[in-house]
């Protein structure tokens, strides 16, 4: 069981609806990773364009718990204001914090994440700040009292999977909240290997939304998770640098 | 009346009250969030909240996202 502020949830997997192409394939991707909570994003309404595509729309949203981000804030301020915007819709009390640092990288500004999560605290949202895999800056963040940690894997869409593992070990052992690995993921090895190094759970878009199946992909990734999971509670082998035989090595026929 | 939405100017008729600007849109079917003058409105005060000349609005809905 995944633990969030007061909420628990039985799937550990995290789904964004960002990039789909169609709406059926995301409502089935969705329903094949069996997500039980989703991430969006909040935008200016187009109003001369109502027919424009919004896949979300076709999305019984009342069936999930609801992460909306603070995609597109690049200072504290801005992603407060996103936050109580998505959280007005009377639909939502958590928030995935996200303040941009760097267009390039699409790496979080970590003090501006900090101011961020701290003044959303005090307004009384769930808060999980996406942070980078800065093990000081994750504890700064739980002290602080946010409801998880979210460090990237690697970089937004990059798929390079997990870069620094060392570092998500780390910030696993420490954190008593849960840790959920958020970004950079590009396959199920990725995610089991998330799994198997202790995370709580993994967000994930476009590995998914971008596969060339995204209903199998997204299959794909719940059993990743569930198999990663099973592995770390199940509590892996030593390395050894030699082999160990696996049969007997007495009653050898001659 | 003479208001701005998402950064562009309007001029809507015979309205009194936010609900009163999301039908005359074409949006009061839909889920949308109003920051009227940098203030957040409550979805269910849109009935009650007054639209003035030369206010400013923010409309702003849910999309796909990571």
């Amino acid at each position: 069981m995944l633990k969030i502020g007061e909420k628990t949830f039985d799937s550990r997997l995290l789904l964004g609806t960002g990039k789909y192409t169609d709406a059926t394939v995301q409502q089935k991707a969705i329903d094949a990773s069996a997500s039980q909570i989703l991430t969006f994003a909040v935008r200016r309404l187009d109003i001369f364009d109502k027919q424009q595509a919004n896949f979300l729309e076709s999305l019984d949203l009342t069936k999930y718990d609801l992460l909306p981000n603070t995609a597109g804030a690049k200072t504290a301020e801005e992603a407060v204001r996103l936050a109580k915007l998505a959280r007005a819709s009377g639909m939502c009390d958590m928030v995935k914090v996200e303040v941009i640092g760097c267009d390039k990288t699409l790496l979080p500004d970590p003090i501006e994440t900090l101011r961020a999560s701290e003044e959303l605290l005090k307004e009384g949202f769930i808060v999980l700040p996406y942070t980078s895999d800065d093990v000081v800056l994750a504890r700064r963040l739980e002290e602080l009292g946010c409801h998880a940690i979210m460090p990237a894997a690697s970089p937004i869409g990059s798929g390079q999977g997990i870069l620094n593992p060392l570092h998500l070990q780390f910030i696993i052992e420490q954190t008593t909240v849960p840790v959920i690995v958020d970004a950079g993921i590009g396959s199920p090895t990725d995610v089991a290997y998330a799994m198997e190094l202790g995370a709580d759970g993994v967000l994930l878009n476009s590995a998914v939304a971008h596969a060339q199946d995204p209903v199998k992909m997204a299959r794909a990734m719940r059993l990743a998770v569930e198999a990663g999971r099973l592995g770390y509670e199940a509590g892996r082998i030593e390395k050894k640098q030699y082999a160990v035989a696996s049969s007997p090595t007495s009653g050898l026929i001659r | 009346m003479n208001i701005t939405i998402n950064g562009n100017d309007h001029t809507l008729e015979q309205i009194e009250t936010i609900e009163d600007m999301l039908a005359q849109l074409g949006l009061g079917e839909k889920l949308v969030i109003v920051e009227q003058n940098r203030v957040i409105i409550d979805r269910g005060a849109y009935g009650q909240t007054v639209v003035r000349d030369h206010d400013t609005f923010e409309i702003v809905h849910f999309v796909g996202g990571g």
